[in-house]
């Protein structure tokens, strides 16, 4: 509310960080006198390709890959929408067929629905009950075809981890190329490509204390791509136009911090995480923890609390001073419930009352505390003011006469529907 | 540190008008425990095709004057839908309550009106306390037996006696009756009809049972 004194709690840190001070500070004089285009052949220009540079030198590094093996992008869409688009452009005359998964980020569900358009097939394999994708299923989806992989490191709502290394194995046993979208993933988890064996990777500044407009797309070498912007020859003619100087080396740098304390954080925050989870399960009745317990991010803690929806919770811990989100289809502007917690197989009422609390560097117990003592108060509210009592097992909506005549694409007790 | 949001239409800080945000954050008229037999005449329970957010409604209605002289609601519902049938709650019962054929005029936007305004995504939230209501009052004149007053828009009436629509038949499938004898159960269709009548609404019985059930 409007309470200039409330101190805030800042939980949404899977939609953005606030930037490092060590970042800004790098990036400054690239704001400033270091103003070249790196294009240029005097002095400036040299100075500001000098930059670019040392920024992918240390990028690789953290990656243990080549420096051209580094494309630098405004972030985690365009290096998705690069990935998976240059790709099915440099391989459709070998086959038109692409496999990814039912809980991908929108910038990969859409750019795949974009290519459905162009005549490639999708197959979405869906993911288990525990929000993770079984290697095998993937394997099985796999044809003579398939050109192309996409699956996603870390989920951004559940935070849940894919078996990566091993869909990269399949994938590559199998002759075709392997993305993942790792914008969560990078800060928490480890991000050596030769490990990992992926062929493209995305990462995000924005999600690791770095700056907006920035972002980086891995591209193993002998992988073609066709590029999506037409122009100049930058990025080694796979992402034309001047290059975001202050963005690339505050990238650099943001990722640099992140994986140098990668470990030590990841480990402060997993017993916050788990702490937090202990207490929001005990002691708010009828809440579900979305996602597996274990194979999820440090930073992550995704609950559907039964009966009470998600925007409202949002509006009343906003105006205790808490900021969070939700999956609820009330606040994304589609107006579509969270596709995550719907391929998890649970109703819709179940993504109406998610709540993502996603934890960072300035996150401490204390906070978890305050918001524990605030939460359980406005989920009595909200639930006093609720006409519905989901099942905790429930598979199906739970009135689905309310919609009557609303020409429902559902069926009532089965698992797939839409409202 | 200071994040409030600003309206992008109303230039007021905060997402929503300081009378949404009031209705909010006090919402009118609610219905806090369950309800009791005989304290209502009449409820409806609808849910919004655009967000899936629920809403029932209670009535009270004084026979002789036809007005509303209590109205309580619940919502699984956001911000604005529970700001929205708050003030519409207000509107129907304030100054003695309006009769029911002046409620029935009372449209979203005249809520959205009260309200200061909502953003345009949220309008959908406002028109859910109307078709609660709109319900509701079916469901009084059905149980007064005034059934010729009973309107259902974009149904199409398949009992013109009782005024039973495909859509009651639809949401007594979607209750759970499967037979044609259940449905009739539930809504007391087809006493007293024509066999062509019989056969189209066991028709509908088994489309929508197929439909979900299926």
């Amino acid at each position: 509310m409007s309470d200039k004194n409330l101190k805030r709690i800042y939980m949404d840190h899977a939609a953005g960080t606030p930037l490092d001070p060590r970042v800004k500070d790098i990036m400054e004089p690239y704001l400033t006198e270091e103003f070249g285009n790196p294009g240029g052949l005097y002095r400036e220009g040299r100075r500001a390709k000098d930059a670019i540079e040392n920024a992918r030198k240390t990028v690789a590094g953290v990656l243990n890959c080549a420096t051209d093996e580094i494309v630098f992008t405004s972030g985690g869409t365009e290096g998705d929408v690069l990935a998976l688009m240059g790709v099915a452009h440099a391989y459709m005359e070998k086959g038109r067929h692409i496999v990814s998964t039912n809980i991908e980020h929108h910038a990969v569900l859409s750019t795949l629905t974009a290519l459905k358009k162009e005549e490639f097939e999708i197959t979405l394999v869906d993911v288990e009950p525990n929000g993770i994708v079984d290697p095998k299923k993937i394997e099985a989806a796999l044809r003579p075809d398939t050109i192309l992989v996409s699956v996603m490191y870390a989920n951004n709502e559940i935070g849940t981890i894919q078996p990566i290394a091993e869909i990269a194995k399949i994938v590559k046993k199998h002759g075709a190329i392997f993305h993942t979208d790792a914008c969560q993933a990078a800060g928490y988890l480890p991000l050596d490509v030769q490990r990992l064996g992926v062929d493209l990777m995305v990462m995000n500044g924005t999600k690791m204390y770095g700056p907006k407009g920035s972002g980086a797309l891995f591209v193993r070498k002998g992988v073609r791509i066709k590029p999506i912007f037409f122009g100049g020859a930058q990025e080694a003619r796979r992402r034309a136009g001047t290059e975001n100087v202050p963005a690339i080396v505050g990238f650099a740098k943001a990722l640099k911090i992140a994986s140098e304390e990668r470990k030590k954080e990841s480990a402060r925050l997993c017993e916050l995480r788990d702490y937090f989870i202990e207490r929001l399960t005990k002691e708010i009745p009828r809440t579900i923890l979305n996602g597996d317990a274990r194979e999820r991010l440090p930073n992550n803690v995704n609950v559907s609390i039964l009966d009470i929806e998600g925007e409202a919770t949002i509006l009343y811990l906003d105006s205790h001073g808490i900021a969070c989100s939700t999956g609820s289809a009330c606040t994304s502007e589609s107006l579509d419930p969270s596709h995550v917690i719907l391929a998890l197989g649970k109703p819709y009422e179940y993504a109406h009352a998610s709540i993502r609390f996603s934890l960072g560097r300035e996150t401490s117990k204390l906070d978890i505390d305050y918001v524990m003592e605030k939460l359980p108060e406005v989920v009595k509210i909200l639930r006093k003011i609720s006409p519905i009592t989901v099942s905790e097992n429930a598979t199906g909506m739970s009135h689905p006469e309310a919609f009557a005549g609303e020409h429902l694409r559902v069926k009532a007790k089965s698992k797939s529907y839409k409202v | 540190m200071s994040i409030d949001v600003i309206n992008q239409y109303t230039g007021e800080k905060w997402y929503y008008s300081d009378i949404v945000k009031d209705h909010f954050f006090k919402p009118r008229n609610l219905l806090l425990d369950a309800p009791e037999e005989n304290n209502f005449d009449a409820s409806g329970m609808v849910g919004s095709p655009a967000c899936g957010d629920m809403m029932n409604m209670w009535v009270k209605i004084d026979r002789e004057s036809e007005r509303i002289k209590d109205l309580k609601w619940k919502t699984f519902g956001c911000g604005s839908a529970i700001a929205a049938t708050s003030m519409y709650s207000v509107m129907l019962t304030e100054n003695g309550g309006l009769t029911l054929a002046e409620a029935l005029k009372v449209k979203p936007q005249h809520i959205m009106e009260r309200l200061g305004g909502l953003p345009n995504r949220k309008i959908h939230c406002s028109v859910l306390a109307d078709k609660a209501f709109h319900k509701t009052a079916n469901n009084y004149f059905r149980k007064t037996g005034q059934y010729e007053r009973i309107v259902v828009e974009g149904a199409r009436v398949v009992d013109d006696r009782l005024n039973i629509t495909d859509k009651d038949i639809e949401e007594a499938v979607l209750e759970g009756a499967q037979t044609l004898e259940e449905v009739q159960n539930k809504l007391k269709v087809g006493v007293g009809l024509s066999l062509s009548a019989l056969t189209e609404i066991e028709q509908l019985v088994r489309f929508y049972s197929e439909k979900y059930y299926g």
